[in-house]
């Protein structure tokens, strides 16, 4: 019998506010010390009460306009009690009655996945555990910085559209200044069963919780779905529904104890959190802050001109669209920067092992300026670029003390000439024998001598009339 | 000073109940919990009287986080006080050792503290004080009032501390509330809610009787009234306030702050044995009884029931507000207690909470004055304040 994946998800994606959910702490995207972004309110400390963060419900409404939900104009919040030290009140304030968006959906690859709500709750904070001491402790930098958790149907189908989703999810975020979303600050919980294909009932379902990396989570699904056809097919196991998690050395799942899922939150409504009430007027402001999706931003670049696999690759990365725009603002042609960031600069990033195309726009105009000019040749446009990337040095600056400059060294390229024909009797003399390869050996030289920097049009000029002379 | 679990200045004229904060002195709630615990930062209210003049005096003691309507169960009594530390603050008040105290009302001790040492106090409206830098149990009904010799001095304070504050989330958005004594009592229509008037003792009756007798002759009516969701409100007052009890106690877990067990071996034994050894019988028994009616099964029929039940019951008093300028009923069923057996206290305040739990559940402001208890609609303190004033001025 042939079996089908489904797979819901459950994603956490820390928004972009300069303050935390309920109190004023900033500082905790990061931190210089444990436990240096907090007050009373977020360790937990009695009688402080919580003020709600206005950025993050406006950012919590714009997740919902990009993922088409309908949002609840009047929305609550609760209390989840559960007892672990890295919570300090024994609460988390969460959203379970009223979440601030409900029924969306989003496209991936041609198929609709549902989006069942998004809601907004605080992050706990982190134990480290010392195994030299036998100690654990505490850090309360993280504790209320604002989650969303969005949460989709049993929709997908397959590990390969939950990865493109979650790649979707990650850059239309980031693009619409939603969250960072940067390594490890997007955590998804994995909901997985198996059946028959074309059967609509849902077979028994395990929950992989707490996943960050997309390989890993891929991995997951599929050594999932193995696990569930065997224990269908073969009996390997009578599965149960339970909460499992990865382990990313064994590259397999394991059940959580009991105890960990077993717990009974207690919700009830936060009496200390007014309802938030989001009036017409609000939404529609909310709703005009919204940038354009990657999709829109694709559309907008095939329409420059360039191929549809570049822009999306281009629309995929904030970083990549933000660098993109402002270079051809400056007055490069769209093409020509398109070919320098994805081949030149992701070259020099892949090489370098940086993910994130941090670096001036200006100075990359500048760069792509000098070379179409003609100032200096790509090799050196290259060489300055990778400059940039290590040392962020000045463009013209650097060009000038490494000789780059072509135009200017026109001089100093015939007095190179002439010295490696001076220098080079033999070569000549075999040149003016009759071996045309000879001028090729004293080319090579010249260009040695230069360390790659004069027009090789002009330096094959000069060579010939010297050697001719 | 055996009113003081911490004296503070000597020339102090305004007393602090213990479950309210002030930078640098250790507050305890009444518990054994908080006996080591120091806050970082003072409550809005202390702020503000500190900021008009007032000079705290002490901070004085409570029943266990407030919890305790009888006072019974404060892990500092002292058996020579003779009950006089149960009931600090007032005693204080009525000893002319303060000119007032302020304390938050929880469940009604402070109310009943009052009509017991024939003081005044009064707990306004909802959202009209801030709760910033109160040790918080049930953070939907609770609210700092002040306990005082007669409503001049009340007022006098209340309209220090009253005032919206952007700490707190629940505050209402009025900047400064004015309140008069001078409301003219004699065209006043008040009522009496015969359910609990009934149940109260002799001791109690005589006081309102008293009471209704001195308005009467001001020109005001008092008519009698049935409203039998009191019993409902009771009931639904003691499972909002369980509930949110347990919650916001869960914090005291000894991990970061507070008491902790001098032995444990792991985790859950830290909470379990820090919990089970500072918290007192009462507390232990709220937070049992808050637990299991928020429980996955419950909460519909519980806590939801009586989130409802609020709803209705704000609803019906609001009605009778509308139609008379103050309800009377006894703030208490009598006016001395005999020990009890600790174990029983849960039971007994349960019971007592019967006079109290309207003003809580409703958030409508309600003065304890002369032995009896008046509820006024939202806001309507000056109406309190202005009846309070009136018999007072006939008694002098």
């Amino acid at each position: 019998m042939k079996y089908e994946l489904v797979i819901g998800l459950e994603t956490h994606v820390e928004l972009s506010t300069d303050s935390k959910l309920f109190c004023s702490c900033g500082g905790h995207s990061s931190p210089k010390e444990p436990n240096d972004c907090v007050c009373p309110a977020c360790c937990g400390m009695p009688g402080m009460l919580p003020v709600t963060n206005k950025h993050a419900i406006e950012l919590a409404v714009k997740a919902g306009f990009m993922l088409n939900c309908k949002i609840n104009q009047y929305t609550t919040f609760d209390k989840k009690s559960y007892y672990y030290p890295d919570l300090p009140a024994s609460y988390q304030t969460t959203q379970w009655f009223n979440p601030i968006c409900v029924e969306g959906s989003v496209d991936i690859n041609g198929r609709k996945i549902g989006i069942k709500q998004i809601h907004l709750e605080e992050d706990a904070g982190k134990l480290v555990h010392d195994e030299a001491t036998n100690t654990s402790f505490v850090d309360y930098n993280r504790t209320s910085v604002p989650l969303i958790e969005i949460v989709t149907k049993p929709d997908f189908r397959s590990s390969d559209e939950v990865i493109a989703y979650l790649k979707k999810l990650k850059s239309s975020l980031q693009f619409a200044g939603i969250s960072e979303c940067e390594e490890g600050a997007m955590r998804c919980d994995v909901n997985i069963s198996v059946r028959p294909e074309g059967s609509t009932e849902f077979g028994v379902r395990s929950e992989i919780k707490n996943m960050s990396s997309l390989s890993d989570i891929k991995d997951t699904i599929e050594f999932e779905k193995v696990r569930h056809v065997d224990a269908i097919e073969r009996h390997t196991e009578i599965l149960v529904q339970e909460t499992r998690r990865w382990d990313d050395v064994k590259r397999r799942t394991f059940p959580m104890r009991n105890k960990e899922t077993a717990a009974d939150y207690r919700y009830f409504p936060d009496p200390n959190v007014m309802p938030i009430v989001i009036d017409d007027a609000w939404l529609e402001e909310i709703r005009k802050s919204m940038p354009a999706t990657a999709d829109e931003k694709t559309k907008y670049y095939e329409d420059m001109g360039i191929a549809a696999k570049e822009a999306a690759v281009l629309a995929s990365d904030r970083k990549l669209c933000e660098v993109f725009d402002a270079v051809v603002a400056s007055g490069c042609s769209a093409k020509t920067v398109a070919s320098w960031i994805l081949t030149e600069c992701m070259g020099i990033m892949k090489r370098l092992e940086i993910t994130s195309l941090d670096i001036s726009a200006d100075k990359l105009a500048r760069i792509i300026t000098l070379v179409e000019s003609g100032e200096i040749t790509r090799a050196a446009g290259k060489k300055v670029l990778s400059a940039v990337f290590e040392k962020d040095v000045q463009v013209d600056a650097f060009c000038e003390e490494n000789n780059l400059n072509q135009k200017i060294d026109e001089g100093f390229i015939l007095d190179t000439v002439k010295k490696t024909i001076a220098d080079n009797d033999k070569i000549v003399a075999d040149y003016k024998g009759g071996k045309t390869k000879a001028m090729q050996a004293l080319f090579g030289l010249i260009m040695r001598e230069l360390k790659g920097n004069g027009d090789p049009a002009v330096i094959r000029t000069l060579l010939e009339t010297e050697l001719n002379k | 000073m055996k009113y003081y679990i911490n004296e503070i200045n000597k020339n102090g004229t305004i007393a602090v109940d213990d479950t309210i904060l002030i930078k640098d002195i250790p507050a305890t709630a009444g518990s054994k919990m908080l006996e080591n615990f120091t806050p970082l930062f003072s409550a809005e209210v202390v702020e503000r009287l500190e900021k008009e003049g007032y000079e705290i005096s002490g901070k004085t003691n409570v029943g266990e986080f407030g919890l305790d309507l009888l006072g019974e169960t404060t892990y500092f009594a002292d058996a020579e006080d003779n009950g006089a530390i149960k009931n600090a603050a007032a005693t204080l008040v009525s000893e002319s050792k303060v000119k007032a105290a302020i304390g938050v009302d929880l469940n009604g001790a402070p109310r009943r503290a009052a009509a017991v040492s024939g003081v005044s106090f009064i707990k306004p409206t909802y959202g009209t004080v801030s709760r910033y830098g109160v040790i918080a149990c049930a953070c939907s009904g609770e609210q700092i009032g002040v306990t005082a010799a007669d409503a001049q001095s009340v007022k006098d304070v209340l309209a220090v501390i009253a005032g919206h504050d952007d700490k707190d989330g629940t505050s209402l958005p009025d900047e400064k509330y004015e309140y008069s004594l001078t409301e003219d009592v004699s065209s006043m229509k008040l009522c009496v809610i015969n359910e609990l008037y009934d149940k109260a003792s002799d001791e109690v009756k005589a006081k309102i009787d008293a009471y209704i007798k001195a308005l009467e002759e001001k020109g005001a009516t008092v008519e009698r009234i049935s409203l039998d969701l009191v019993f409902a409100a009771q009931t639904a007052w003691q499972i909002l306030l369980s509930a949110e009890t347990t919650n916001n106690l869960s914090r005291f877990d000894g991990v970061k702050y507070g008491y902790r067990t001098p032995q444990y071996k792991n985790i859950d034994e830290l909470y379990v044995k820090s919990r089970t050894e500072a918290f007192g019988f009462l507390t232990k028994a709220t937070i049992i009884y808050g637990s299991d009616v928020l429980a996955k099964g419950k909460y519909e029929a519980c806590y939801d029931k009586s989130l409802r039940l609020r709803r209705v019951i704000i609803d019906k008093v609001k009605e009778v507000l509308s139609s008379y300028n103050a309800i009377i009923t006894p703030p208490c069923s009598k006016l001395s207690f005999e020990k009890y057996d600790l174990s029983d206290a849960f039971k007994k305040v349960y019971d007592e909470s019967l006079y109290t739990a309207i003003p809580s559940i409703t958030g409508l402001p309600a003065m304890v004055n002369g032995g009896v208890q008046l509820i006024a609609d939202s806001f309507k303190e000056s109406t309190l304040l202005s009846i309070a004033h009136s018999v007072e001025k006939k008694e002098a």
